[in-house]
């Protein structure tokens, strides 16, 4: 990231900020009105983790940590597709969690520890998931692909730390990485080219079991 | 989305008193709903109260034998709690069911309880629509309500409560504890928490402004074979159309309630005293007086296969057994 991008969007946070001062005073001569009146746009900051490193953001209370990381921080990697929660483009680890990024507002994460696509692994050093992504194409046009693999790397942790899922029969026994174990987790992860036999392929694998 | 002020809350008491005293402010737990319905602009908050640092994220054994389940436990965490999986498995199923991995890793119990309906119309400004705007009309009657309630609605909503988990604190008998504004306490029980719509379809419950939900407690555990079998359109990831939570005992005898029917979980206890003559029986009682339109007639005749199938397969459990 550019230094003057960071120069850019600390500018205009100022000036977005003179703007919810103002809006301070507008609230409480609403509030001792009956019908609530909507406040002005207001910017708050918040700092957190985002891939090993300390981010301090002025943001507008409405940003969505998926907003707050593509548009404040241009890690541009997480996708918006739906943006409802919908389709898991988003995925994202808040403490090592995967979450929607979409659904969720930056100025809730306040120190929280977020790790993205960027994070996982880079061009030279991929994740071990990223590289079985590669080798089985477990992608077609790669829109959901940061998304499935976030959301992939998580679910081996949740079937690791014995998370139950619909897929069992019996909810008090362990949970193991099988093929309909693994379906059904990553059910929140839609794939419009269709490439989710290839990347069951390349969870298979980096779960260590036999196809 | 509207611009709205935030602000994170430091106790229940003084959560419940920020959002009682300003017209226009609301609690947000995950925002995995809220935030949803923010950006339709069909929930227009000026202002957010954030409960994550509540302390509310605690599952406690009560000193009467069971649980006490914390406002802000995820969905994750509380169908992982090996007590749940192992005493309230009805509880574990009906959440794994619900939603995806990512979306309970952030959705609260609470949030959970008071998710708002998925109609169609309610999700659509354009459309009139009671709950959303009161007195506008209802879109539903007379359009597409494939989705939609069969039984206890009204001529002002035919809207459902969508959700899972509820359904099976519903037939696990759990209750509500809340704190109000001045800091007092009271227990609602799930039976009387969602209501039915009447003329009033915009409160989903019985919840005052400002009441904060503090827990859920569920009583000592009933033993007996846990079910929660939902039907939907596609095998994961989906809404129920119809979802029957049960708990059958070893004599046959056991309790039922159902999801995607109604606007709140659906339980006739009297209609539970016909188990032992079989799905048929039961679900004539439970879903007695039920209206379905054309489009979700569907959903009555489905209610009792869905029952029957559970109850097969607990038959069929106790004679292996
Ligand atoms: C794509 C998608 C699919 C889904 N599928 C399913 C499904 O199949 N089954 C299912 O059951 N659910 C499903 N859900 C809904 C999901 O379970 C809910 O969004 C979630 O449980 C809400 O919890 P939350 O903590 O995020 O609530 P929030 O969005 O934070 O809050 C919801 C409401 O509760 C209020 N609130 C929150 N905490 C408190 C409190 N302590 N006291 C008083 N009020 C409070 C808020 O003001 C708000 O009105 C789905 C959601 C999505 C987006
Ligand atoms: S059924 Fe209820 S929620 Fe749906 S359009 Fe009618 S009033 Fe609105």
């Amino acid at each position: 990231m550019s230094g003057s991008n960071e120069m850019e969007i600390s500018r205009r946070g100022l000036l977005v900020g003179s703007a919810a001062t103002a809006a301070l005073t507008t609230v409480s001569v609403a509030d001792s009105q009956a019908a609530p009146l909507q406040p002005q746009p207001a910017t708050m900051k918040v700092t957190m983790k985002v891939n090993g490193q300390r981010r301090s953001l002025d943001v507008d209370t409405r940003t969505t940590l998926l907003d707050a990381l593509r548009e404040h921080l241009k890690l541009t990697g997480s996708k918006k597709g739906c943006d409802h929660g919908q389709c898991g483009a988003c995925t994202v680890m808040v403490g090592g969690t995967r979450i929607n990024s979409c659904l969720s507002l930056a100025v809730m994460h306040e120190g929280d520890e977020i790790t993205t696509i960027e994070g996982l692994g880079t061009p030279e050093k991929l994740h071990p998931m990223q590289a079985a992504f590669v080798k089985h194409d477990g992608y077609q046009c790669g829109y959901c692909t940061p998304g499935q693999i976030c959301s992939a790397v998580a679910v081996l942790g949740e079937i690791k730390a014995g998370v139950p899922s619909h897929a069992m029969a019996d909810v008090t026994a362990r949970p193991q990485a099988t093929n309909d174990e693994m379906r059904e987790r990553m059910s929140g992860n839609i794939c419009r080219c269709g490439a989710y036999s290839n990347i069951l392929e390349a969870m298979t694998e980096v779960a260590g079991v036999d196809a | 989305m509207k611009p709205f002020t935030y602000e994170r809350a430091k106790t229940p008491a003084e959560a419940a008193a920020i959002v009682a005293g300003r017209p226009g402010a609301k609690f947000i737990a995950g925002g995995t709903n809220l935030l949803d319905l923010m950006k339709l602009e069909i929930e227009t908050p000026t202002h957010l109260v954030d409960v994550q640092d509540l302390k509310l994220d605690r599952i406690e054994a009560t000193r009467e034998g069971g649980l006490r389940i914390g406002a802000n436990v995820t969905n994750t965490a509380l169908a992982s709690d090996d007590r749940v999986r192992r005493d309230y498995a009805v509880l574990t199923k009906a959440i794994v069911a619900g939603a995806s991995g990512q979306l309970r890793n952030k959705a609260s119990t609470a949030g959970n309880i008071l998710q708002r309906t998925r109609c169609p119309y309610f999700y659509d400004p354009n459309q009139p629509c009671n709950k959303r705007k009161p007195g506008s009309g209802c879109a539903a009657i007379g359009g597409y309500s494939r989705q939609l309630a069969v039984i206890g609605s009204s001529d002002a909503c035919i809207a459902t409560f969508p959700g899972d988990m509820a359904v099976a604190l519903r037939v696990l008998d759990a209750t509500v504890e809340t704190v109000n504004p001045q800091g007092g306490t009271r227990s609602i029980s799930m039976a009387d928490f969602h209501r039915l719509p009447g003329n009033t379809p915009q409160f989903d419950n019985t919840l005052q402004r400002g009441e904060l939900l503090t827990s859920v407690t569920l009583p000592k555990p009933i033993g007996g074979q846990h079910f929660y079998n939902k039907v939907r359109d596609r095998a994961s990831y989906a809404y129920a159309l119809v979802s029957v939570a049960a708990v059958i005992q070893p004599d046959g005898t056991g309790r039922v309630a159902v999801g995607g029917v109604a606007h709140k979980p659906w339980r006739v206890e009297a209609a539970e005293a016909a188990m032992p003559q079989g799905s048929r029986a039961v679900a004539t009682r439970l879903m007695a007086g039920a209206k379905p339109t054309a489009d979700n007639a569907f959903k009555v005749p489905l209610v009792e296969r869905t029952l029957g199938a559970v109850m097969h397969d607990a038959g069929m459990k106790r004679t292996a057994a």
